[in-house]
């Protein structure tokens, strides 16, 4: 009974000396999604300045898995990112749709473009931040990956790494491909 | 000299707390409903909710882009005609519960909602154990006197007679 009682004190640090250990790698900064495995919210977003195609709902539900891309030219993890999602465009093998969220002005994003390579199969202007508002998105950039269906299926925020890339992003388009 | 400072510690008193800033100044005047109902109405649901970029505040508190989008979405869903529900529960269906500063209560916040009422009553009946263990103990350690210790107790209190205990 005694040895017991003196127990608990050692199970119950243990306990949550694991509990710690386990979220000691986890951002709790990344708020996961609720839209995940729901259908992409309606919406339907003008083109970037000089530009014919815009983006909608109906650019995600033609029976190929995609990616969204949520990007701004005054968003610096934006730029640092750009370069793997030219390699995710190249390497995947299927559209990935840009998400021009919030431009001060409707030129900066056309601008941004110019200078570092148009990776983007299509891309929509959202200048009002409601398209953003609609996806959950609270911190650019953010990527989805969206199935053939339109439903949402992950999401990644803040930049893309090299081994976010390599090691999530397209393993999961991969796997969704079938 | 003294009055002097007394007069600048005066000015600064009433100067500082201006400078400070008041956190409902996070909502700017042009966000403002010109209804004043309505306007109560947004307020109250914005100090409901989590400002996503920085996490520890309402998106009343906030000065972040984002939640001054979402709290004109919050007026706007209002002047819709939505009810204070509503329109928390159009910015719960994109951002999830997280946004709530107060967690809803349902089955996967059932653990976090009972826990402090759980812990209590562990607390309390460690305490009540711990009381009646020593008191059981106590009882157990008072022994009576040996038979030798009596008749010395005896013998200092002048008392001849054994009064039987042992």
């Amino acid at each position: 009974m005694r040895f017991s009682l003196a127990v608990i004190p050692l199970v119950l640090f243990a306990a949550l000396a694991g509990v710690f250990l386990m979220n000691i790698d986890k951002d709790s900064s990344v708020v996961p999604s609720v839209l995940i495995d729901k259908p992409a919210p309606d919406f339907s977003l003008p083109p970037l300045p000089g530009r014919d195609k815009g983006l909608s709902k109906a650019d995600l539900t033609k029976g190929q898995v995609s990616v969204l891309n949520v990007f701004a030219s005054w968003c610096v993890p934006c730029r640092a990112e750009h370069p793997l999602i030219k390699r995710l465009s190249r390497e995947a093998d299927i559209p990935v749709f840009g998400l021009n969220y919030k431009e001060k002005d409707p030129q900066d994003g056309v601008k941004w473009l110019a200078e570092l390579g148009d990776p983007y199969t299509a891309v929509g202007m959202d200048l009002s931040g409601r398209t953003g508002i609609d996806f959950g998105v609270y911190g650019v950039p953010e990527t989805f990956i969206i199935d053939g269906t339109g439903q949402i299926r992950y999401k990644h925020v803040g930049p893309v790494t090299v081994d976010v890339l390599e090691n999530v992003l397209l393993p999961k388009i991969a796997e969704l491909k079938g | 000299m003294t009055r002097r400072l007394l007069t600048l510690i005066g000015t600064l008193g009433v100067i500082m707390p201006l400078l400070a800033g008041n956190p409902a100044w996070a909502v700017n005047p042009d966000e403002m409903l010109s209804n004043p109902v309505l306007e109560k109405r947004a307020r109250d649901i914005s100090q409901e909710l989590r400002c996503l970029v920085c996490q520890n505040q309402s998106i009343d508190d906030s000065d972040a882009e984002l939640a001054r989008d979402l709290r004109v979405l919050v007026r706007e869903r209002l002047i819709a005609g939505d009810t204070n529900a509503e329109a928390i529960d159009y910015i719960v269906a994109r951002y999830g519960d997280y946004v709530l500063l107060n967690p809803p209560l349902k089955p996967e916040t059932y653990i976090l909602w009972a826990s402090p009422a759980v812990l209590a009553i562990l607390a309390l009946l460690a305490v009540f154990a711990f009381y009646r263990r020593k008191q059981r103990e106590a009882a157990a350690t008072t022994t009576s006197l040996s038979r030798d210790e009596q008749a010395r107790l005896d013998e200092i209190l002048g008392t001849s007679k054994d009064d039987g205990r042992a």
